[in-house]
């Protein structure tokens, strides 16, 4: 890039900053760089600059040059979510597809700064990142590389088990220790215990039916924490990288959570603001094919940046021109609509958003429908009702995708085992998968693991000891 | 607002853990190579150069929803309806392929992208050539000139002008105590020699028979043909030059084209010394035993005519006595793996009764995952030649 096309990008940048603001958006201050391919993918692929090395990244790292390399696909930016923000552009890309791209990243800083979901993120995530590489390196380095990489293999199996609540903080620390079967109650039958006394002492069998011991207390959906803190052959790194990798993955939750609502907004705003720029002709039909491009419907699966711009145009149309029964029921007044989207960019994540706003028109201008697998053979598109639909996207939305694994018992068998339950909410675990996720739970518990599920209308246990699998 | 450049040359993470995965990969193949070796798409590629083989063990287990078994959420372009069928299972279809809402873990099994290549060196780590060295006696040499050495004189067409200048550079350091380049000297300059190699050309040539009577299938077929391709590669890697000729038997024996070979329609019944003549007959009109290293391979079921057992034995121990080394591949039937067949089958009479049996080698292939192990068989290390 020459100094001139640097000069022009940074006016640019200045006249879409000020109108972005102008606008009502609200956005961290932003440190733009221009880089090459090989490290945009890089970035994109690590989710964060200067994170850990492990194969998987390398593997995503080489699935998206070989897309951009094919020309199948391009990543344009990517943005961190940090104060300052961070947003790397694609190096060539030309003046009015970084216009856009700009506006687009301003929206994403502003989402990131005012969405509620993300108000307890580390906002130095970055720098934290970095110095967790560091610690990991030096690990490798004193324990080797292939013991590091086979941990962290099966940490990462996990990564997604983490109370992802950021509201409701549990006292943690020493709430969740192994209780002692302790004696020291008070209550009003203290003084009956003490005539116990004597008699507790020799028959260990009362006491186990008087205090039947729980650990944990109530099921525990943060996996990593538990393991982390509890299992039994853990060393002091191998606990540290748990940590680190405990707080990434809370680092990222948020974004998992508005993915949608993300790029409806940023894509919402890119084309809001570039249409109050001074464009030539040739430059709007430029920024028209990009833009039709990012918010197009993709066959088979669902766009993020279509849905969400969908949704986000449909409730400022909604929210200006109130229905006569809106305006009595609800008291709802015209002209309210930009109001109304911030408000939502602040209040809601993914879930509520399709569930309060998505509606039987845009599901029917959007065309969605429900597909299974018939006959192990065809995927059919089998229903198209809209709140079928709706709540079709709110499931498979919730706990960000994945099922919600929780320890019912870290004391299992009173051997130290592991039991784990998937909360069974109507749709079946991959069994191969688990098997081999129990694998790696076993590498980090130490003891034999457990994990009920249900399967065609059955409960099933599945147990590892770490050479067989067997379940009953 | 300003914008940012680095020089970001130097940043090589990506590249780096995108190796420790290839590695990984690496890794996985090995240990699968008994399945990969037989893998249709290798040995159908028709020369392709790289392949993408399903890998499991490279997949990123967590605890996720069984995808086939739950419903998804797709979107049309506006004229979809209830009934349609968007996609076949397997087929590149179907939920997970893109960043969909949920994000649900979709069909991810890691198809590996691989070059034939580096399949095959896997595969011939293990493998050598038996026999090979004093075959090699009656190569035919060629001569090469090769430039290596470097002299202080020489002719000025074959000055080293980088060297020179290095010379110079180390004078003018010891001399000004600065090491630049300064007026060139006599003693700096170098010159470039040649020298002359002289190179065996080593030839090679396999005699491919196959058993084409009635009773061998698309299967067997197919392990012969898988075998071959091996073969025909490793052989490439240690000589030079490769021919490969195609025998074709049931009662009678004739050669044909490569295309012939795998293809042509099985009938009648099975002579199999047939084919040992005519390979006997090619060997003696066009493969000089004292220039060629000779590799003739039989693929068969093993249904001999019984009258025929005496003379195929007779001709087998006279193709080994010309030859490096003589194989003998018996397919047995896909279904029925494991069984084994009474004496009256080839293999066991050649087990039997052949007089020279350090050159031969005889294998039974049932499944697909055989071949690997029967090419170790052929080509594996041996302690010592005759």
């Amino acid at each position: 890039m020459s100094d001139a096309e640097i000069k022009a990008l940074e006016k640019a940048i200045e006249e879409i900053w000020d109108k972005a603001c102008e606008l009502g958006l609200d956005p961290f201050p932003i440190h733009f760089e221009i880089v090459p391919a090989t490290v945009i993918y890089e970035i994109g692929s690590y989710a964060l600059p200067g994170r850990y090395s492990h194969w998987s990244f390398g593997k995503a790292y080489h699935k998206m040059k070989l897309m951009y390399d094919l020309g199948l696909s391009k990543l344009y930016e990517v943005v961190i979510n940090a104060n300052p923000a961070y947003a790397f552009l694609l190096e060539g890309n030309s003046l009015i597809q970084n216009k856009m791209i700009i506006a687009h990243v301003i929206a994403h800083v502003d989402f990131f700064k005012n969405n509620i979901y993300f108000s307890k993120t580390n906002r130095r995530m970055v720098d934290e990142a970095v110095t967790h590489a560091e610690r990991i390196r030096e690990y490798e380095f004193k324990y080797g590389r292939k013991t590091v990489e086979e941990f962290l293999d099966a940490v990462l199996s996990i990564q997604e088990h983490i109370n992802p609540d950021l509201f409701i903080r549990e006292e943690r620390a020493e709430a969740v220790e192994r209780p002692k079967p302790s004696p020291s109650k008070s209550g009003k039958y203290d003084d009956l215990f003490a005539l116990d006394e004597p008699k507790r002492e020799t028959s260990t069998k009362t006491d186990v039916e008087e205090a039947p011991r729980r650990f944990p207390p109530k099921p525990e959906k943060d996996l990593v924490r538990f393991i982390m803190t509890h299992s039994p052959v853990l060393e002091p790194w191998q606990r540290d990288i748990m940590a680190m990798i405990h707080e990434e993955m809370e680092y990222f939750v948020p974004q998992l959570q508005t993915k949608i609502m993300n790029e409806g907004w940023a894509s919402y705003w890119h084309t809001r603001i570039l249409r109050e720029l001074d464009l030539t002709d040739e430059e709007f039909v430029e920024f028209a094919t990009l833009h039709a491009n990012v918010v197009s419907p993709r066959k088979g699966s669902l766009n993020p940046y279509y849905v969400g711009f969908k949704i986000f145009e449909d409730i400022e149309r909604r929210w200006d021109n109130p229905t006569p029964e809106e305006i009595e029921k609800f008291g709802r007044q015209p002209g309210k609509g930009r109001e109304k989207i911030f408000e939502v960019r602040q209040l809601e994540n993914d879930i509520s958003f399709i569930r309060n706003y998505l509606t039987q028109q845009l599901v029917e201008d959007l065309d969605l429908y429900i597909f299974e697998l018939r006959d192990e053979e065809e995927w059919v598109i089998t229903d198209k009702t809209w709140e079928r639909i709706r709540d079709q996207m709110v499931a498979d939305m919730t706990n960000f995708g994945f099922p919600v694994i929780e320890v019912l018992d870290g004391d299992y068998n009173g051997n130290r085992e592991l039991y784990l339950r998937h909360r069974y909410e109507g749709i079946e675990l991959d069994i191969e998968y688990a098997k081999k996720t129990l694998e790696y739970v076993y590498k980090l518990w130490g003891r034999d693991v457990h994990l009920e599920t249900v399967v065609d209308g059955e409960t099933l246990v599945l147990h590892y000891d770490g050479e067989e699998h067997w379940e009953d | 607002m300003l914008v940012h450049r680095h020089d970001w040359s130097l940043q090589r993470k990506g590249y780096l853990d995108q190796e420790r995965h290839r590695e990984r990969v690496r890794e996985a193949i090995r240990k699968n190579l008994g399945s990969i070796v037989a893998n249709e798409s290798i040995i159908l590629s028709d020369g392709k150069k790289t392949i993408r083989i399903p890998i499991r063990s490279l997949e990123e287990y967590k605890f996720r929803y069984d995808y086939r078994k739950k419903k998804h959420v797709g979107q049309g372009a506006g004229d979809s309806r209830v009934g349609d069928v968007i996609g076949r299972e397997g087929e590149g279809v179907g939920p997970g392929r893109g960043p969909g809402a949920g994000d649900q873990p979709g069909v991810d099994y890691y198809e590996a992208e691989v070059e034939i290549d580096e399949i095959a060196k896997l595969i011939f780590e293990d493998l050598e050539l038996p026999y090979l060295e004093e075959k090699s006696k009656h190569a035919v040499h060629s001569r090469q000139l090769r430039f290596g050495e470097v002299r202080k004189t020489g002719i000025l067409p074959h000055l080293d002008k980088r060297r020179t200048l290095l010379e110079n550079m180390k004078r003018m350091a010891k001399e000004t105590g600065r090491a630049q380049i300064g007026p060139l000297h006599k003693e700096d300059l170098r010159f470039k020699s040649w020298d002359e190699e002289i190179r065996y050309e080593t030839n090679a040539v396999v005699i491919a028979m196959m058993d084409v009577s009635g009773s061998m299938g698309e299967f067997k077929k197919y392990i012969a043909r898988s075998f071959y391709f091996w073969m025909v590669r490793f052989l490439r890697t240690k000589y030079d030059n490769v021919k490969v000729v195609f025998i074709t038997h049931h009662t009678e024996a004739k050669e044909v084209t490569e295309e012939q070979f795998f293809t042509q329609g099985e009938s009648g019944g099975t002579v199999v010394s047939s084919a040992y003549r005519l390979a006997l007959e090619i060997i003696h009109q066009r493969f000089n035993p004292r220039d060629w290293n000779i590799y003739p391979f039989h693929f068969s079921d093993g249904d001999n005519y019984y009258s025929d057992n005496d003379e195929a034995v007779r001709l087998a121990d006279e193709l080994i006595a010309t030859c490096n080394l003589f194989g003998y591949g018996e397919i047995g039937e896909e279904e029925y793996a494991g069984y084994r067949r009474s004496g009256g089958a080839l293999l066991s009479i050649f087990t039997e009764r052949l007089k020279n049996k350090d050159r031969f080698v005889g294998v039974r292939i049932d499944r697909k995952e055989d071949v690997y192990p029967a090419l170790k068989a052929f080509f594996g290390r041996r302690g010592e030649t005759v």
